[in-house]
């Protein structure tokens, strides 16, 4: 058993384990962490792969975007989460079934699947030695020149979800006085300001 | 000698946990969300593998994109989730019924 080997058992029980703590956890915010200790050993496995970009890119969105924001909602949110496991013990059996005959399933698969006869013949982009073309200058290449079109679709995807969510969570309070900037700019000492002649002995 | 298959026993295992996840925790929306985190995690696992295996890099472009994906719909996911919360002071799946859907 080489290092390798031993490096992907490990990230593989690891990543296994902490899936199953993610959807049992009593807390959320331990269901957050565990989540993000699975992507760390998805990237490793990534990486035993040789796909070190997409291990990085994993590690990068994951663990520095969607994990964080997931545990800004779960912090930000005043729920009462012992309240919403209180029937979870009910759904166990029904869980555990459809788990067990999903991966039934999907065993049947395992056993009997095999490569098509032309599929070495058919691959669209064959990956250049590693020696010469590392990982990221090769998926480079292939992103900006081959797939560009779904790269900017992809990028657009990212403004929409962006947009969308600027949208739906910004409320507009009318009770908070906010700068009007426009008002301010406009304003000029003639309407700002009135003087009045009051004669000695008189009021206004 | 760790080959494909063994790949796609973590992710099969990884992708049954995330539907386990789903159907354990069926009141509470942020778990559901992780929960399909994970599948889409089993799914890029499944791309980079089978990638890794016939030499082809398009898997990992496709990767990429599923994770563009999974992060879009993260962040929709959760500012609905805000939203909702807002109005209604709770997060149990089984309240979300204003549509009568």
């Amino acid at each position: 058993m080489t290092v390798a080997d031993l490096a992907f058992y490990f990230f593989a029980i690891v990543a296994v384990v902490a899936a199953l703590l993610v959807v049992v956890a009593r807390n959320p915010v331990h269901s957050v962490l565990w989540l993000i200790l699975t992507f760390l050993s998805a990237a490793g496995m990534f990486v035993l792969m040789g796909a070190e970009f997409v291990a990085m890119l994993l590690v990068i969105v994951y663990v520095g975007a969607v994990a964080v924001l997931f545990l800004f909602v779960v912090m930000m949110l005043d729920v009462d989460f012992a309240e919403l496991r209180a029937g979870m013990a009910k759904y166990v059996p029904i869980a555990g079934l459809i788990g067990v005959v999903i991966l039934m399933q999907l065993t049947m698969v395992f056993g009997s699947w095999h490569m098509a006869d032309g599929a070495e013949a058919a691959r669209a982009a064959v990956t250049p030695d590693a020696a010469e073309v590392h990982n990221t200058k090769a998926l480079g290449q292939l992103i900006y020149d081959q797939y560009i079109y779904l790269f900017q679709a992809a990028g657009l995807i990212l403004l929409v979800a962006m947009i969308g969510a600027i949208v739906l969570t910004l409320r507009h309070r009318t009770y908070v006085k906010r700068q009007d900037v426009l008002a301010q700019m406009y304003r000029d000492p003639a309407s700002a300001l009135e003087l009045k002649d009051i004669k000695p002995g008189q009021g206004l | 000698m760790v080959g494909l298959e063994h790949y796609l026993a973590v992710a099969a295992a990884l992708f049954v946990i995330g539907i386990f996840g789903i159907f354990l925790n069926r009141k509470n929306v942020i778990v559901i969300l992780m929960s399909i985190e994970l599948m889409l995690l089993a799914v890029n696992i499944n791309f980079v593998a089978f990638s890794a295996h016939m030499g082809d890099l398009v898997g990992q472009v496709f990767t990429m994109f599923v994770l563009t994906v999974a992060a879009a719909e993260a962040a929709i996911g959760l500012a609905i989730l805000v939203c909702f919360f807002r109005t209604r002071g709770t997060i149990a799946v089984e309240d979300i019924n204003v549509m009568k859907g």
